[in-house]
């Protein structure tokens, strides 16, 4: 990046809608942390730093959903600030959980939850920021791969292809030779049709992926919901399933609605 | 430029805290006029969503409200609803539970100590510029922070949003060997959390003692995590399932979270300050040394010294782990079958900010039918406002940027989590001087 410039490549860290997981993988790179700080300049990072200096950035790095007037319009001068926009984590890349509430009366939601709703502004629907601007890479996971994280900056500053695989968690669980617990113990799991990238934990801890990594590139959720079934899951039971940390991501949405509907 | 005229001190957002947020105050010649401290986080309607969800689903939902302590989430979730359904974990679940929530602790206090408060101490913007003068630190605060994850990674299988809690036990336990490979780490992080005492003992303190109602767990054998009676220093004494009768909390126009009160007396404190000077009797001998040899005695009063405290809390998560991975022997089973049926259930668990209260009733069908979360940083929410009050008070003839600089240093001591509370700090001072 910038390449003709001297300066160190400008990195700025925006949050929205969150749980500030994502954001903080980059402090728990607790062996790679001050490397990366060697070789860029964070130049706003407001849970690490008093220091932040205006923009544009090289690289922004945006967690979080949108979920206020305010932020719809605070993302688009985000964008404007950074030459690549970089979405982390489920809330940016898909809603977060937090668009459970785009089923439900929102109104409803704030009443249950605050005892004088008229102080509580809010959008009816927690969407995804590439809803809202272009986004240049949407880095999945509740909560982000930190190592995945590390290979990104790494990859978007040398101006190269991230290795950041796009297919199921099946192939992890093959690869770490786990034998498939929907197989062997009837356990309903989502990893034939969620993205890779946490390494098959759930799995590898005697329980069913739920999804952290949102849908793999061209899941086939009909196959998993009749999987579901066989194994006696109820069409209500699979819809929750769905309707996760990713559950405004398309595919993932179809299949809950689906289920509802029969 | 004292005495007349009107003069603003604004910083627009307050770094180094978890979440986003702004506080607000206002100067009127020598009088604190007003102070906010606005949270202006969105909404995301945890309580809501997690009506019709099944209960071995909250420890996953929940923990997502903070990817900082999700441990303390996942263990008051899953505490609450074993307590509605009348759940007995095996002792050595427990010791786990324990172990986990060590691991949580390390982290996320070192993680405050030396990359969020330290900072504030020296002078410097943050841990990375610190760094430059005190590598060695730093590059000390990360390995001890690792070690932290490292148990959490262990036992939860990752340190952010961990998949392994569960109702009744967890998805799977380590065998003692697991937990064994910790202990070298361990023994090194117990001498690092020793220095890091003296360390932080070195720093200089404003003098600014209040006269808090503390609040936290007290169990009769143990530095509390996930049981106990809740206590204060003014004869509160009560059951988790009784905490909805003595604390209240009030919904204010300027913020998106709630301040919690206790019922006729007012604000109080959670978090290192009040579980160290309600359950100081409960640490073990080496952390109760090394706070002596700080000078620190309880009550510690002046809330720019929870920094120690702290500090004195990492030595005791060490000895804690060491001893609990000492103690360990696998459970017969990773978790019991817990059936579906109807209950409510309270638990209040010491999050490293401060306790943390969920509730649950459930349905027949194991379904939750209302949830009720109230975190430390909501309820340490009004106490800050209420000490920088006082404490702005003293800073009126201050330079505009220290005086700032020192009000965010104040709320800095709290660790506010406002990603829990929900977030958005904004610093705004505002002075407007009277003419005398």
């Amino acid at each position: 990046m910038s390449s003709k410039s001297k300066h160190k490549p400008r990195i700025g860290v925006f949050k929205f809608a969150s749980c500030d997981g994502c954001q903080l993988s980059l402090l728990d790179a607790e062996d790679e942390l001050l490397g990366v700080a060697g070789a860029v300049e964070i130049a706003y990072f407001p849970e690490a730093t008093r220091a932040m200096s205006k923009g544009p950035y090289d690289i922004g790095l945006v967690e979080g959903s949108i979920t206020t007037y305010q932020d719809a319009q605070h993302i688009q001068e985000v964008r404007r600030q950074c030459k690549t926009l970089i979405t982390i984590g489920a809330c940016a890349t898909a809603g977060g959980i937090q668009a459970l509430r785009n089923w439900k009366d929102v109104e409803e939601f704030i009443r249950v939850v605050y005892a004088t709703p008229q102080f509580i502004s809010t959008l009816k629907l927690s969407t995804p920021i590439a809803e809202h601007v272009p986004v240049d890479f949407e880095l999945r996971g509740c909560p982000i791969n930190k190592y995945q994280l590390i290979e990104l900056i790494t990859a978007t500053l040398a101006g190269r292809k991230p290795n950041v695989p796009s297919y199921s968690v099946c192939i992890e669980c093959k690869r770490k030779a786990n034998v498939c617990i929907t197989v062997a113990k009837g356990v309903p799991c989502l990893g034939p049709v969620t993205q890779a990238g946490c390494g098959a934990l759930c799995p590898s801890y005697d329980r069913g992926c739920y999804g952290c990594y949102g849908p793999m590139e061209t899941p086939n959720t009909a196959s998993m919901t009749s999987q579901f079934r066989i194994l006696g899951q109820t069409d209500s039971q699979v819809a929750r399933a769905f309707r996760g940390f990713n559950a405004w991501a398309w595919q993932f949405r179809k299949a809950s609605e689906e289920c509802e509907r029969t | 430029m004292t005495g007349h005229g009107t003069r603003t001190i604004r910083v627009d957002t307050l770094a180094r805290v978890e979440g986003e947020g702004s506080l607000y105050i206002k100067l009127v010649g020598e009088r604190v006029a007003d102070v906010k401290l606005k949270i202006y986080e969105p909404p995301r309607f945890f309580e809501a969503f997690l009506r019709g969800r099944h209960f071995s689903e909250a420890a996953d939902i929940t923990a997502r409200i903070c990817g900082i302590c999700p441990v303390a989430y996942q263990m008051s979730a899953v505490h609450a609803i074993e307590r509605a359904l009348g759940v007995r974990i095996d002792p050595a679940v427990r010791l786990l539970r324990r172990l986990f929530y060590c691991g949580e602790w390390i982290e996320s206090h070192t993680l405050h100590v030396y990359m969020l408060h330290a900072p504030d101490f020296l002078g410097y913007q943050d841990a990375i510029a610190m760094a430059r003068d005190h590598r060695a630190v730093v590059e000390k605060a990360l390995r001890l922070k690792k070690i932290g994850n490292r148990i959490v990674q262990l036992l939860g299988g990752r340190e952010i949003h961990p998949i392994s809690a569960a109702v009744g036990g967890f998805y799977k336990t380590p065998t003692r060997q697991h937990l064994r490979d910790l202990v070298d780490d361990l023994e090194w992080a117990l001498e690092a959390s020793l220095e890091t005492v003296r360390w932080t003992a070195g720093l200089q303190f404003p003098n600014f003692e209040q006269d808090y109602e503390f609040v936290a767990l007290r169990h009769p054998e143990e530095y509390p995590f996930n049981e106990g009676r809740l206590v204060s220093n003014r004869g509160l004494d009560i059951d988790a399932a009784e905490y909805e009768d003595h604390f209240v909390e009030l919904h204010v126009k300027h913020s998106n979270a709630l301040h919690s009160v206790v019922r006729g007396r007012g604000s109080y404190l959670v978090g290192p300050l009040a579980r160290f000077n309600l359950n100081f009797d409960k640490l073990p001998e080496v952390a109760r040394k090394a706070a002596a040899d700080a000078g620190l005695q309880p009550p510690v009063r002046n809330i720019f010294r929870s920094i120690v405290v702290r500090a004195v809390e990492l030595v005791f998560a060490c000895a804690e782990a060491l001893r609990a991975i000492h103690e360990y022997e696998p459970p017969t089973v990773p978790r019991i079958e817990v059936p579906d049926r109807i209950g409510v259930g309270q638990a209040i668990t010491e999050a490293p900010r401060g306790i943390l209260y969920h509730r649950y009733a459930l349905d027949e069908k194991g379904l939750i039918v209302t949830a009720k979360i109230v975190p430390p940083t909501s309820q340490n929410q009004k106490r800050i406002e209420d000490d920088l009050r006082e404490y702005a008070a003293q800073l009126v003839a201050w330079p505009i940027e220290e005086a700032t600089w020192k009000c965010e240093q104040a709320v800095r001591s709290y660790d506010p989590c406002i990603s829990c509370a929900t977030h958005f700090l904004k610093l705004v001072v505002e002075r407007e001087d009277v003419k005398d």
